[in-house]
């Protein structure tokens, strides 16, 4: 935890008031920026992080020690070019990277907030975010990005601010969170509560850790990031370091091998009730229910510019679901691209080397950045 | 660029907004960006040519001319174009008044199958006919529903649709391509 409380932050002073109806302040907000911001301040980029992301999108992530999560779309050359763009990026509040999360202490009691940190949502991720461009100065971003959960965010901070961006990328996300996707959800949260060491959320001050709750719960998810095909191939029914079935329920399978690798890394990294607290925020997300119904009404007030993707093989935020997006926006005959990318590397496509994706994110950034100067 | 096309961007107003449905590479989008109107977007249904589009600048949706036009409301465009693919759809008449519904106006290039070269080859020949707006063999053409040029004059007038086209008999003759502005 030490080197967490070492990690960039802006402390937001002014108060924020949440969907729950709590009012938050002088919280903290841990972000890391990359590249440089001109003069004009006119080439800076806020990318969303996904829900169990973090600030370091690129380069080493110095509390992991491993590379960061958006290595393969941003950094010097990249498709989000740091050479030529600001990137600005910040652990979600509720996140478990710096920012104002469960595991921050309560000043009160003295103690990890736990189960007593207030439920915060995308909205409230978004308006603590804004609190950035007050602090860097920036009137006006170039684009915001994000995929997954950093997508919704992206339809948030467009609706919640019109005027705040030329260009908003929203990638692999939904603007309402379908019930198959809180399903996956809350098995997790399940799995991580049916742990008995997460003790109603108050682990950290009886030093216990639910990491065997937290791992199934990666695990499950970790699947639902990932297609049928991409997994068949990956593994189809290979063998871990063995030559026949041990008729047991050790990993016979590479596959089981791989789920419980990813499951035991994960909770090395992530706090359980940040994965609580994220997901419900995802859940809870649903923006054309915050505008009666009608997505459309969420983009009216706004000029800035849609691009958005998709990919064929995702099946936890399908093309149609980015789709209706497109049609929101269309529908009021706002400026909106979309292309939906052939990968069958799932969900997961957005972190990963998907070249149709990453020259398509490259183009429309630097097209877009030419029409602006 | 093809001379279709600079025929077709003549025809559009300065400053108008345009659909380009089946907007291919883009090529005549990026022109008419360039040299008519900012206000230009298009339909397209191959990935490869979105990738196209994208790297010029353009802003296009993926999506198919059969399904997706109807997410767009009513004369929401001032000009939509449709170049030479009405006669590769399944249902080219669902097409035409979709483009009419977007679209105050719609501009559809279409190939002449009366063309005299045309009326040779399947005369002389007695074979399908190839030519250069027509170059897939029977067994291969995306081309399900050819027309003349005087079917989809007759067709308009038919279905009080405007369009305007003197020396029908002669130009049904003489052309390979038509190129219409109709409306409702």
């Amino acid at each position: 935890m030490n080197k967490i409380e070492k990690v960039k932050k802006l402390i937001v002073e002014k108060p924020l008031k949440l969907d729950c109806g709590k009012t938050i302040q002088n919280f903290p907000l841990a972000y890391e920026t990359y590249g440089k911001l001109n003069e004009k301040k006119d080439n800076a980029i806020l990318v969303f992080h996904a829900l169990t992301g973090d600030q370091f999108a690129c380069g080493i992530n110095p509390i992991t020690k491993k590379e960061g999560w958006w290595s393969h779309a941003l950094g010097p050359g990249k498709s989000i070019d740091t050479n030529k763009f600001f990137v600005i990026c910040a652990n979600v509040i509720g996140g478990c990277m710096g920012s104002y999360g469960p595991s921050h202490l309560d000043d009160k009691v003295d103690k990890p907030f736990g189960t007593n940190f207030p439920v915060i949502t995308i909205n409230d991720m978004v308006n603590a975010q804004y609190n950035l461009l007050e602090a860097f100065k920036i009137k006006k971003l170039f684009s915001v990005i994000g995929g997954s959960m950093g997508g919704m965010q992206v339809l948030q901070f467009v609706s919640n601010f019109p005027d705040s961006s030329h260009t908003a990328i929203p990638i692999a996300c939904t603007a309402s969170h379908s019930a198959q996707n809180i399903a996956l959800n809350e098995l997790g949260r399940q799995s991580i509560m049916a742990d008995h060491n997460w003790m109603n959320g108050f682990y950290a001050e009886k030093q216990k850790v639910p990491d065997k709750g937290l791992a199934v719960a990666r695990m499950a998810a970790h699947i639902t990031y990932l297609s049928k095909k991409g997994l068949q191939e990956k593994f189809g029914r290979k063998l871990q370091e063995r030559d026949d079935l041990k008729f047991g329920f050790d990993a016979d399978f590479q596959i089981e091998s791989y789920l419980r690798y990813q499951g035991s890394v994960f909770v090395d990294r992530f706090d359980a009730n940040s994965y609580l607290y994220i997901t419900r925020a995802m859940d809870y997300f649903d923006l054309t229910k915050q505008y009666e119904g009608n997505l459309s009404k969420a983009f009216e007030k706004s000029e800035t510019k849609f691009f958005i993707i998709s990919f064929t093989s995702d099946w936890l935020y399908p093309t149609s679901e980015n789709r209706d997006i497109v049609i929101a926006l269309n529908a009021i005959g706002k400026d909106v691209g979309f292309v939906e990318i052939t990968s069958d590397k799932g969900h997961d496509s957005f972190l990963l080397d998907v070249p149709d994706f990453l020259n398509a994110v490259k183009n429309y950034l630097n097209m877009s950045y030419k029409k602006i100067q | 660029m093809k001379k279709e096309f600079y025929t077709i961007a003549n025809l559009l107003e300065n400053n108008s907004k345009v659909l380009d449905v089946g907007c291919g590479d883009g090529e005549l989008m990026k022109y008419i960006s360039e040299n008519i109107t900012e206000d230009v977007r298009g339909l397209e249904i191959s990935k490869k040519n979105i990738q196209k589009c994208i790297a010029r600048g353009l802003t296009v949706i993926e999506g198919d001319a059969e399904k997706d036009l109807k997410q767009f409301p009513n004369s929401s465009y001032d000009f939509v174009i449709l170049s030479q693919t009405l006669q590769a759809f399944l249902d080219p008449e669902n097409v035409i008044n979709e483009l009419l519904r977007v679209g105050k106006k719609a501009i559809v290039s279409i190939p002449n199958f009366a063309h005299w070269k045309v009326r040779f080859h399947l005369l002389l020949k007695g074979t399908m006919p190839v030519t250069k707006n027509l170059p897939n063999e029977w067994y291969d053409t995306p081309n399900l529903h050819m027309c003349s040029i005087k079917d989809f004059v007759n067709y308009c007038s038919r279905k009080k649709i405007k369009i305007n086209c003197p020396n029908l008999n002669y130009i049904n003759f003489f052309s390979e391509l038509g190129i219409f502005i109709i409306e409702k």
